[in-house]
């Protein structure tokens, strides 16, 4: 255990490191950031103190070194544009996105898993029918027209729900919460279901393809041949069938909903952190778009390393495999 | 052996598949005496599956039973609510299946397993399921059956799996366990072995079997009983001894010739010439006539069912086989003497 632990974080390790050469070098050709830096009337000698000052006479390779290095520390430089140090820029919009996405996947998980799981056990019935349909529109109907819909209907027409914005926050222990008081979970319904639809639908589609398959299995036959209630048939020997193609991409979509809530975030005017990628985009703000990808890698890769744990909790064989 | 614990009354299954609907089992009725072994035999296909679940009410769509009685001590099974048939399983009927590697579920460990079997119909506590599960473990001979419970199944050999299989649907002391084939994944000391417990457990514990097999030889050394099935219903059946010393049924012939160990060392291993027919193409009248050494005219018509021996014995069949004429059969399964 404590060596394929070991072996992964040798291999997560590597990844970060190759990412950031690509990242590094990827954003490095997008263009010339001196240009946005600089009011274009400032005269020369400015122009080279301020290049000499980041570092842009040096060569790439220099550059991407001494980026690695204060990379080490923690230092992912300043944003050319708050003029902040770009940690603690992407931490302080971390909570509201996470706090967005948590919603989103806790949506998608509680509903979606319980619709899957009845619609592969009974797949012939009506109820089913219509779930896979559900499901179909889930992940096929774009998100940007969901939300634009959704606040067409519920903030606009009907005026029940805010159409945007994040709505009070409380500190807890350091972290700005926003879902403790009803106005916050107003604010965050129409954007957390928008964000969990796409995942609602995949997860139905994944519970009832696994449900189907292990339905029809020996086993459940056997369980059902002692004489077993079909509640626990199913609980007991068909849940933990299942949870591993579920595990696997419950974390993917977690990680891309976290970094990649760009659209329902725009929508719905949510101050996280997929409003501050577009932003350093637009302004080129290198500092920005490089640290939040490498943050993005490192959080897929801790996502993935967790899966793979959980893995070896839901099946045995996997485990002896993984001491060997 | 007089005191019937299962008796099975035209039973019939029928399948609506796209092609056509067909009956998997087709008027099969045999009885099951109390610590008796019944061999079901047959060829692949030939519905010997399909019965097993009937008699349990696992039957999954697009399979139905159609008609029949399945009586246990009297009870009819058929007629039970879902809920009153759940408590009958795994109780007073089981099933073991054929493949050791995919009976047991792979995610969780033997005890939990054969605690939530236990449970399935005695309320009792964990702890007093766990000491059950632990005994009937050693009752069907797994050695440690304490470090068993902790075990997952991939940890322990195919035989051993199968073992606690048996174990599992002994756990409530059924008066009938259905065997499907059980021995049939396993290599043949293993397969000895087991057998060899099985009729010791149906001895000492009184429970019934069904024992579902496609192997004559394993009838031959393990069963009271035995009903040869093909197409869907039973053409043969006898004590077991009877059977096998002299069929009745051109198809019991014809199986028995082609079982190596019944059979002179070195001799030629004659087959049933041909093959089963799909069960949408099965021929009017005799279902084996196509392949059948002594069909005549009549056989175009439902077979009769002839019986020998006071009853004892029984066959689906137009032109049985005297008793005598076994011994020039055996030699030469192709002896096309039709009279
Ligand atoms: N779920 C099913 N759908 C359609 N046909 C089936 C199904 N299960 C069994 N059958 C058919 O029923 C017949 C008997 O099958 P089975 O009882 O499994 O045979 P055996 O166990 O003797 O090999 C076969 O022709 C088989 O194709
Ligand atoms: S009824 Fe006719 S065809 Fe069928 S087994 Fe008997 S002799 Fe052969
Ligand atoms: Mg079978």
């Amino acid at each position: 255990m404590i060596g394929f632990l070991i072996q992964r974080l040798i291999q997560a390790i590597a990844v970060v490191f190759v990412m950031s050469l690509i990242v590094f070098v990827g954003v490095y050709a997008i263009g010339n950031p001196i240009d946005v830096l600089i009011d274009p009337a400032a005269d020369q000698a400015l122009r080279e103190a301020l290049i000499r000052q980041y570092g842009f006479d040096q060569p790439l390779p220099v550059q991407y070194v001494t980026f690695l290095g204060n990379m080490l520390t923690g230092d992912f430089g300043e944003s050319f544009v708050y003029r902040l140090p770009v940690l603690d820029l992407i931490l302080s919009r971390l909570p509201a996105t996470l706090e967005l996405a948590l919603s989103a996947m806790l949506i998608a998980t509680l509903v979606g898993i319980p619709l899957g799981i009845w619609a592969g056990y009974k797949p012939d019935s009506l109820s089913a029918k219509l779930i896979m349909g559900f499901s179909v529109l889930g992940f096929s109907v774009p998100t940007f027209w969901v939300g634009l819909l959704l606040i067409m209907v519920f903030a606009v027409e009907l005026g029940w729900l805010p159409s945007g914005g994040r709505g009070p926050t409380q500190e807890v222990m350091g972290v700005d919460v926003s879902i403790l008081t009803g106005e916050g979970l107003s604010h965050i319904l129409l954007p957390a279901f928008n964000l969990a639809l796409f995942k609602l639908g995949l997860l139905i589609r994944l519970a009832r393809a696994g449900m189907v398959e292990v339905m029809s299995s020996d086993f459940v036959r056997f369980a059902r041949a002692q004489g077993l209630p079909e509640r626990q048939v199913v609980s007991l020997h068909v849940l933990k069938n299942i949870a591993i193609p579920i595990v696997t991409v419950f974390g993917l979509e977690f990680g891309s909903t976290l970094a990649f809530a760009v659209v329902t975030e725009t929508i719905f005017n949510w101050p996280g952190m997929g409003k501050l990628i577009i932003d350093s985009i637009m302004l080129l703000d290198r500092p920005v778009m490089v640290a939040y990808l490498i943050l993005v890698v490192i959080l897929f890769v801790t996502i993935n390393l967790v899966v793979d744990l959980t893995y070896g909790q839901l099946d045995p064989r996997i485990r002896t495999k993984g001491a060997a | 052996m007089s005191d019937v614990v299962l008796s099975v009354q035209g039973l019939e299954t029928a399948f609506s598949t796209r092609a056509g609907t067909f009956k998997a089992v087709d008027g099969v009725s045999f009885d099951v005496g109390r610590g008796e072994i019944v061999g079901l035999v047959g060829e692949s296909g030939s519905g010997k599956s399909v019965t097993g679940y009937s008699i349990l009410g696992l039957v999954e769509p697009p399979g139905r039973i159609v008609g029949g009685r399945v009586e246990l001590d009297g009870e009819n099974l058929l007629a039970l609510a879902p809920e009153k048939m759940r408590r009958m399983r795994g109780a007073r009927v089981a099933m073991v299946f054929q493949d050791p590697m995919m009976t047991l579920n792979p995610v969780l460990r033997i005890g939990t397993q054969m605690i939530a079997a236990v449970r399935a119909h005695d309320p009792v506590s964990k702890a007093d399921a766990r000491t059950r599960a632990r005994d009937a473990l050693g009752i069907v001979g797994i050695p440690s059956p304490e470090e068993r419970l902790d075990a997952y199944p991939h940890q322990l050999s195919g035989g051993m799996r199968q073992r606690v299989a048996i174990a599992t649907a002994l756990l409530h002391r059924p008066a009938v366990i259905i065997a499907d084939e059980p021995t049939t994944a396993l290599d043949v000391s293993i397969q000895g072995q087991i057998l060899a417990e099985v009729r010791r457990l149906a001895d000492e514990t009184g429970t019934a079997f069904v024992w579902i097999t496609h192997d004559l030889a394993v009838v031959s050394s393990l069963a009271d009983k035995v009903c040869v099935m093909y197409a869907g219903r039973i053409v043969e059946r006898g004590p077991a001894d009877d059977v096998i010393a002299s069929p009745r049924h051109p198809y019991t012939a014809g199986l028995l010739a082609s079982v190596p160990s019944l059979h002179e060392p070195g001799a030629p291993l004659p087959q049933v010439p041909g093959s089963a027919p799909p069960p949408l193409q099965r021929p009017e009248g005799c279902a084996f006539r196509p392949r059948c050494a002594r069909a005549s005219e009549a056989c175009l018509a439902d077979p009769p069912l002839a019986t020998f021996d006071d009853a004892r014995r029984a066959a689906l069949c137009h032109h049985p086989i005297e008793p005598d004429a076994w011994t020039s059969f055996s030699t030469s399964t192709a002896s096309r003497n039709a009279s």
